[in-house]
């Protein structure tokens, strides 16, 4: 593993200070950190440790507000009452990320910050191919190559990948906001806008840049409506367990009528929000479809029309069509489990 | 608010009741110190990437990848590995036991990761049932595919763990 200098922060500020050096990075869980540093996928000579500072811990409520702070891992977040209760979406997609002991060191505040699984960009240096993350100008090896897991909206032909993290999709999807402190002081930026696309990026004039966060910047937390919004995420993978997502989604709806409605099954959505995994290099909030769906029934047959019409602007690749159908279907089942469809 | 930043960084921990102080490197994983520098070679080094869970130990009670976690993140906690299992004459670990009663391994290589794992598991309160079990047992690969004995050891061990704290 690459050699490296290192500190224990006392405080967030210090961190955020010894990032204003560009060779500077944080460490919290440290489960991707450590694997850059072996792929050669992070340069850094010196690494601030965040990981002792108390005042980035702890999940409260404060008032209509959940407090979840960055250094709280994901299966802390997974098992958390006031979550599980409040933002059941986000509980379910710590506890489906990763595997038991990764959840144990990795961090929300981290989490969102994972580079994407693309196996060209994941290659051990020297990179056998071409990609524009790691050498950029080199050309996308993936978009001529195989590219069954990629992005089927807002790629660009300079990058194909997505952004992997399951509790990003939940916090979007739940307008969350992250808090930011960083040269400038504390700022916030909504979960929503958080990450980039490809081709946000390149109309931006940074065509490799992955999300909002400015250099130096260190997320210290996250705030969120307390929801009483049934909600649910559904993850599609491979394997039943310890498994990237295909694509996933996200959803919290509120039901018209009350539960004898559901049981006969008549009933209608009041409100509802949904987001798709996987398909981008960030959360794809369905904005159309949220607009359509007040008055429209719980169930399959009704809902299917509404998705489709919101992700007419999927553009897959050659490889890659078969996302578009699943992702319909993964929105649809999410807005079924979270509206308590059976 | 100047930090200062080390490349030698001294580490107090403890190993399996044994309280240690060392000087590392700030990049040596808690696998590789393990292995190599205190000799306790049952943490076993598969994919040194996260994605295999044969490094499985407990920090301060909790499961976690060794090839994932750094000395110098340690400082001050407590690490169990598979050594530190059985009772002082040998005797095995209740789960340890669970395993050879249930033909839980065949090559082996997985098994200490499995076993601390298991351990974690349940006291965690997830070793409640087969589907539970897969679940949380997940990060731990099994290549001979030991997977159905596997569940039915750490569930022995649960009932076993249960009914000696309700003293039947």
């Amino acid at each position: 593993m690459r050699d490296f200098a290192y500190a224990r922060a006392g405080t967030a500020e210090s961190a955020a200070g010894a990032l204003a050096d560009p060779r500077t990075s944080v460490i919290a869980g440290g489960t991707e950190l450590l694997n850059w540093f072996r792929l050669g996928i992070a340069d850094a000579d010196r690494v601030v440790d965040i990981g002792g500072l108390g005042a980035l811990r702890g999940i409260t409520q404060d008032g209509d507000e959940l407090r979840i702070g960055a250094l709280a891992t994901l299966n802390e977040i997974g098992e958390h009452p006031l979550v599980i209760r409040t933002a059941g979406a986000l509980a379910s997609a710590c506890l489906q990320a990763a595997s038991a002991q990764i959840r144990n060191r990795a961090t929300i505040g981290g989490n969102v910050l994972q580079r994407t699984r693309c196996p060209y960009f994941r290659a051990e240096e020297p990179l056998p191919w071409p990609c524009n993350k790691r050498d950029p100008g080199s050309g996308c090896a993936s978009l001529a190559g195989r590219h069954e897991r990629q992005a089927i909206v807002g790629w660009t032909r300079d990058c194909v990948a997505v952004q992997p993290s399951d509790p990003a999709v939940a916090l979007a999807v739940l307008d969350a906001q992250a808090d930011v402190l960083g040269p400038a002081g504390p700022r916030t930026i909504p979960m929503r806008e958080f990450h980039l696309t490809q081709r946000e990026a390149a109309e931006a004039g940074q065509p490799m840049r992955e999300t909002r966060l400015e250099p130096g910047e260190l997320i210290t937390g996250y705030r969120l409506p307390a929801s009483s919004d049934g909600q649910a995420y559904v993850k599609i993978r491979e394997r039943a367990s310890y498994e990237y997502a295909i694509v996933s989604a996200a959803a919290a709806v509120r039901l018209e009528g009350g539960p004898r409605r559901r049981r006969q099954g008549t009933a209608r959505i009041a409100a509802a929000r949904v987001a798709l995994g996987s398909v981008a290099q960030r959360p794809w909030r369905l904005a159309a479809a949220e607009a359509e769906l007040p008055g429209t029934p719980l169930a399959r047959e009704a809902l299917i029309p509404v998705i489709e019409q919101a992700m007419a602007d999927a553009a897959p690749l050659p490889q890659n069509g078969f996302k578009v159908l699943m992702a319909r279907n993964a929105a649809v089942r999410a807005l079924l489990a979270a509206g308590g469809a059976r | 608010m100047t930090i200062d930043f080390a490349r030698r960084v001294p580490v107090t921990l403890r190993i399996n009741g044994r309280d240690l102080t060392t000087v590392v490197s700030p990049r040596t994983t808690l696998l590789d110190w393990l292995r190599d520098d205190i000799g306790l070679t049952g943490v076993k080094k598969g994919c040194n990437e996260g994605a295999c869970g044969t490094c499985t130990v407990l920090v301060d009670g909790r499961r976690m990848n060794g090839c994932l976690t750094l000395v110098v993140q340690c400082e001050g906690r407590s690490v169990t590995t598979v050594e530190g299992l059985a009772g002082a004459g040998g005797q095995l670990h209740p789960v340890q036991q669970a395993f050879a009663d249930h033909d839980a391994f065949q090559c082996g290589y997985c098994t200490p990761g499995q076993l601390m794992s298991a351990v974690a598991c349940i006291a965690e309160g997830h070793a409640t049932d087969d589907a539970s079990v897969r679940e949380w047992m997940s990060g731990n690969i099994c290549r001979c595919s030991a997977y159905p004995q596997i569940t039915a050891a750490v569930l022995a061990a649960a009932r076993e763990a249960a009914d000696s704290r309700e003293g039947r």
